[in-house]
């Protein structure tokens, strides 16, 4: 029994990030003591809160076979209109702060929704055209202005800790406010996925979508709650990044969807649909976030962390392809050349 | 009830019509908006020094697409053999400098389309993956090596591939033309051309047929490599500068174009006349926009709603089709 529980582990791609991930910390803990230092760890959770929300996200996209890149340009948008009406209109309210970005990106999400599923044609394409189009009215309406004059409630907000601890010097430090968004937002994903008969639906639809049309399941309503979904957490990002940052600049996440993608499938979602988890999509993020802390605290310049993080992804890629291909020729039982 | 072939005829004709009814449009509404402006020469010129490192970024998506592919790296190919190209021109002064720098910026592009060529065809890593790992390690070590600094002040020589001109007409119009000609043929005349149409429409049935499938994807990739160091060349000469983040904003726009031009991102069908009037469209928006004085912007907004409106045409049209 504990053999197959072993034999199982052995297959799961978490397993083998989770210890690419201790093996990293080890390593990298060797060379800098300070990176196991609770004030380092918290810090990495605060600031990659942001693009774990946004993983998450797309993970339920690229299991319900789709892909989005649109998201970037919808959590600006979200994001942008939240500042005008909180900033401009001085709505010192922070649940309208939350609440607003999240709506915005899942009515925009729901757009996507609908061309991806009634032109028929890749949600790569489908959503390259809605990131222009998103984008480009958001800048040539705003004309690209900063907005800075953001109310209390909102500064307020960034320094809010779940956990607060404080070091023998006297400085307070804890686990973030956002921190807990993105825990909330993955036992909310996990909840679906394993849970809900969407969830069930989304794996189904992402694994052979002419058996699940042909199962009865309506695709539609699938690809409107997916695409919608990453939506209305694109918002939710929107909103952190902001709390983050502590200012709206429209060019700040445009450009960036390919992190996201990257973390994900680092995860071990596969593009191809039907498969992927959130404990990957969670460890994936924490990867690329410890490889780039290490990096730091190792004194490797910062302009070649980019080359390493795409060295991994190339080498986990390679991996998996790897496994698929001997798993196929297994199954088929001979050498298919 | 028709014959089906006559009627497929019928349809990619219609595609055609309607992206030169497209351009013709767009002629005039600029001509009588900028009140002629538009049409004098050095307008047309303007865009005869633009549109060809669109154009031939474009190439360099064409192939992957036609294989129901994608190559997301071909803006960070051309960055880092821009890069290693400038290297070469800012440290060698001997009168072989530009010949040389040119070949090995060509050489490092097509050696960096291999690496795509050998995840996709042999590791069997799916194109939009394998090349999204290369773009990211290919820009990581465009970074570590330039340290995010721009090189600049290349030798006359070289400034002339992207902005001089023979008999009038500009040098990198020259180029696109060359080279549209020559993908033109490839796909069309060679045995690579056509199994690569043949992967993209079924690629199991192309291995059946008995043509290797994983050289003609092998090809593809560095053939994309190849023509993305010609773009560079152009871009860095026009710019009279290299960087680690130059032209990134063209490569959603090479899908945006190819899309746009008939190339269905299935694979299998497209046909470079058509995607140069593609080109000619987005370029004619962009320089358009400049004339009149209006935000780039409203031009990214605009080509993402054409590209989205083209998508909804087509399935219009393909959905009368399938009705008869």
């Amino acid at each position: 029994m504990s053999k197959l529980i072993l034999k199982q582990l052995f297959k799961r791609t978490e397993f083998y990030l989770f210890g690419a991930l201790l093996a990293l910390s080890a390593v990298i803990t060797a060379i800098n003591p300070s990176f196991v230092t609770p004030e380092n760890l918290f810090s990495i959770l605060k600031n990659y809160s942001f693009l774990g929300i946004l993983t998450l996200g797309e993970l339920v996209v690229l299991i319900a076979g789709g892909i989005d890149v649109s998201f970037t340009a919808i959590a600006t948008v979200a994001q942008y209109i939240m500042g005008v009406i909180i900033g401009t209109y001085g709505v010192n309210d922070i649940a309208v702060a939350i609440l607003i970005p999240i709506l915005i990106g899942a009515v925009l999400g729901s757009v996507n929704a609908i061309f991806v599923y009634y032109t028929r044609v890749h949600p790569v394409i489908i959503t390259i055209a809605t990131l222009n189009a998103f984008y480009g009215l958001l800048v040539f309406i705003t004309g690209g202005r900063w907005i800075y004059n953001l109310p209390p409630s909102f500064r307020n907000f960034a320094s809010l800790k779940i956990l607060t601890f404080t070091n023998p010097n006297g400085i307070s430090y804890g686990l973030s406010i956002f921190t807990g968004f993105w825990i909330l937002t993955a036992i909310l994903t996990w909840l679906i996925l394993k849970y809900f008969s969407v969830g069930r639906k989304i794996y189904a639809v992402g694994g052979n979508l002419e058996a699940a049309r042909r199962a009865g399941f309506s695709i539609f309503r699938v690809q409107l709650f997916v695409y919608s979904y990453m939506g209305a957490l694109a918002g939710l990002g929107g909103f952190v990044q902001a709390q983050l940052g502590q200012i709206i600049q429209p060019n700040a996440i445009v450009g960036r969807e390919l992190d996201t993608l990257a973390a994900a499938i680092l995860g071990g979602a596969s593009i191809f649909g039907g498969v992927g988890t959130v404990l990957g999509a969670i460890l994936g993020v924490l990867l690329i976030a410890v490889v780039k802390n290490g990096l730091v605290l190792m004194k490797v310049s910062s302009y070649w962390h980019q080359a390493f993080i795409g060295l991994i992804i190339i080498i986990a890629v390679s991996i998996t392809a790897y496994q698929h291909k001997i798993r196929a020729e297994r199954m088929t039982g001979r050498n298919v050349k | 009830m028709l014959n089906s072939g006559l009627f497929a005829g019928y349809f990619k004709s219609i595609q055609t019509l309607v992206l030169i009814s497209v351009l013709l449009i767009l002629i005039v509404l600029l001509t009588v908006f900028t009140g002629g402006e538009f049409l004098q020469v050095q307008s047309l010129q303007a865009i005869a020094f633009q549109f060809p490192l669109l154009g031939v970024f474009t190439l360099a998506q064409v192939v992957p697409m036609l294989t129901s592919g994608i190559d997301l790296s071909i803006i960070s190919i051309a960055d880092l053999s821009g890069i290693i190209v400038a290297l070469i021109l800012t440290h060698l002064t001997a009168w072989y400098a530009t010949p040389l720098a040119v070949l090995v910026g060509i050489f490092v592009s097509l050696i960096l389309g291999t690496v795509n060529g050998f995840l996709v065809a042999y590791v069997e890593i799916p194109p939009i993956i394998a090349t999204l790992g290369t773009m990211i390690l290919i820009k990581g070590l465009a970074l570590g090596i330039t340290k995010g600094y721009i090189m600049a002040g290349f030798p006359q020589a070289f400034l002339f591939v992207g902005s001089g001109s023979l008999l009038g007409i500009p040098v990198p119009f020259i180029i696109f033309l060359f080279l549209g000609t020559l993908m033109a043929l490839i796909l069309n005349k060679t045995p690579f051309g056509v199994g690569a149409y043949m992967f993209g429409s079924n690629p199991i049935a192309t291995l059946f047929s008995g043509v290797s499938t994983k050289s003609v994807l092998f090809e593809t990739y560095t053939l994309s490599g190849g023509l993305a160091g010609v773009a560079s060349l152009i871009m860095i000469s026009r710019f009279n500068a290299a960087q680690a983040n130059y032209g990134g904003s063209y490569l959603l726009l090479t899908v945006l174009v190819c899309v746009l031009g008939g190339i269905d991102p299935a694979g299998g069908s497209g046909k470079i006349s058509e995607l140069v009037i593609a080109i000619l469209i987005l370029q004619i928006v962009a320089t358009g926009f400049n004339l009149l004085g209006l935000s780039s912007y409203l031009a990214t907004a605009l080509w993402g709603l054409i590209l989205l409106g083209v998508i909804v045409v087509n399935r219009a049209f393909l959905e009368r089709a399938h009705k008869f």
